[in-house]
């Protein structure tokens, strides 16, 4: 299984700038389906970037956000090569995460 | 009036003396004549919009607006198509029950061929298009068909697609009637009203393109499929090119084929070879 996090972090001086994709259905719960049965919410609640453990962006999401998320935001403090790491939760449970170095 | 009657009158006249200049090539045109045909189409979009970059029309509504091109611009840094590009990657290497893979069915392993199909298969006198030979090589190989209209189909052919990225489209109308017959009823297709809003595919993407319809901006028919299979916005994932026909078909409130019928494989074959010399740009991201 293939990470459903995409992450591309990009430090220009002292500002590094990042963009990630992640793949979710976020299902809001007023959704029917074919057989008009609402689909259950499913979606991202928390979504956490931490640069070297200290956390630089910090999402609390609801089921407003659309489906396969795309976050853009920049940040202050770190260099290339650093470690950036990606994780988030959602109501179901689940969760994932994935680390990404800093270019 | 006598002024608007006279030169009604003069327009006619001329009219009819151009009738019989031109009579002789119109006998000509009701030859089939693809290379032609191509010729005219390209020139009427090259000539429409001349600001536009020949190979930039590949880029559907985005060649259209500046405003959509710039944000689109940005989201090709990140696509949201790169999802299925690696699982149809995966899927791609990934060998049948049998060992057998996608590549055995192909030639060239299936690498950097976007550009030739739909071709026309001389032994089934019909067009055989990606998404079809595709499936039809998971038959030969015992396993199951994949729909026509997107998950697995849509991430196979889009990195199939993406191997192909800047190849111009270069399809082949053999020298046999029956090809022929395919190109002219795909054309026929392509121009011909149908459903409760009475559109052809032309209504929208020849007499239209760049204009909006509500919200959207209406893409032109050359190069339309050299950007298959696409992620769409409105459908929150990726489709193909038969569900693309399909989705057409019921905007314009008509009933829709089946996907790979012979109309849309047909369609399918004219669209592509008017398309020859632009570039693959698929897969795309629309709106």
């Amino acid at each position: 299984m293939t990470s459903s996090i995409r992450v591309r972090a990009t430090a220009n001086r002292d500002i590094t700038e990042v963009q990630a994709l992640i793949q979710h259905p976020m299902d809001s719960g007023f959704v029917k389906d074919a057989k008009g049965e609402l689909i259950p919410p499913h979606f991202i609640q928390e979504l956490k970037f931490a640069c070297n453990g200290k956390e630089v962006f910090v999402a609390d999401w609801g089921p407003a956000v659309s489906k396969d998320p795309y976050v853009k935001f920049s940040f202050k403090g770190a260099k290339k090569g650093d470690d950036l790491k990606i994780s988030w939760t959602d109501n179901k449970g689940g969760s994932d995460e994935t680390t990404a170095k800093i270019v | 009036m006598k002024v608007r009657i006279s030169l009604l009158l003069g327009s006619l006249s001329a009219a009819l003396v151009a009738f019989a200049l031109v009579s002789p090539r119109v006998l000509a045109a009701d030859k089939v004549d693809p290379v032609a045909d191509a010729k005219a189409f390209q020139n009427f979009f090259f000539h429409k919009f001349p600001n536009v970059k020949h190979e930039d029309f590949v880029n559907g509504p985005y060649s259209m607006n500046e405003d959509m091109k710039r944000q689109w611009e940005e989201k090709e840094e990140f696509p949201p198509y790169e999802f299925a590009l690696d699982a149809g990657k995966e899927m791609f290497s990934t060998p049948f029950k049998n060992g057998k893979t996608y590549a055995d069915c192909f030639p060239n392993g299936g690498i950097g061929i976007r550009q030739n199909y739909p071709y026309f298969d001389e032994k089934e006198g019909k067009v055989v298009t990606l998404e079809l030979a595709l499936n039809r090589c998971r038959e030969a190989n015992g396993e199951a068909p994949y729909s026509y209209v997107k998950d697995e189909m849509a991430s196979l052919t889009a990195y199939m697609a993406f191997t192909s990225r800047g190849k111009p489209m270069d399809i082949k109308i053999p020298d046999d009637p029956r090809a022929l017959e395919a190109f002219e009823n795909g054309k026929r297709y392509f121009y011909t009203r149908r459903g409760q809003l009475n559109f052809s595919c032309a209504s929208c993407h020849v007499q239209s393109p760049g204009e909006r319809i509500r919200a959207e901006i209406l893409a032109p028919a050359l190069g339309i499929l050299n950007a298959m299979p696409i992620y769409r916005s409105e459908w929150s994932g990726m489709g193909t090119t038969s569900r693309r026909f399909i989705t057409c078909n019921s905007q314009t409130r008509a009933v829709p084929l089946e996907p790979q019928a012979d109309e849309y494989r047909d369609v399918e074959y004219f669209l592509s070879y008017v398309a020859n010399g632009l570039p693959i740009s698929g897969p795309g991201a629309r709106p």
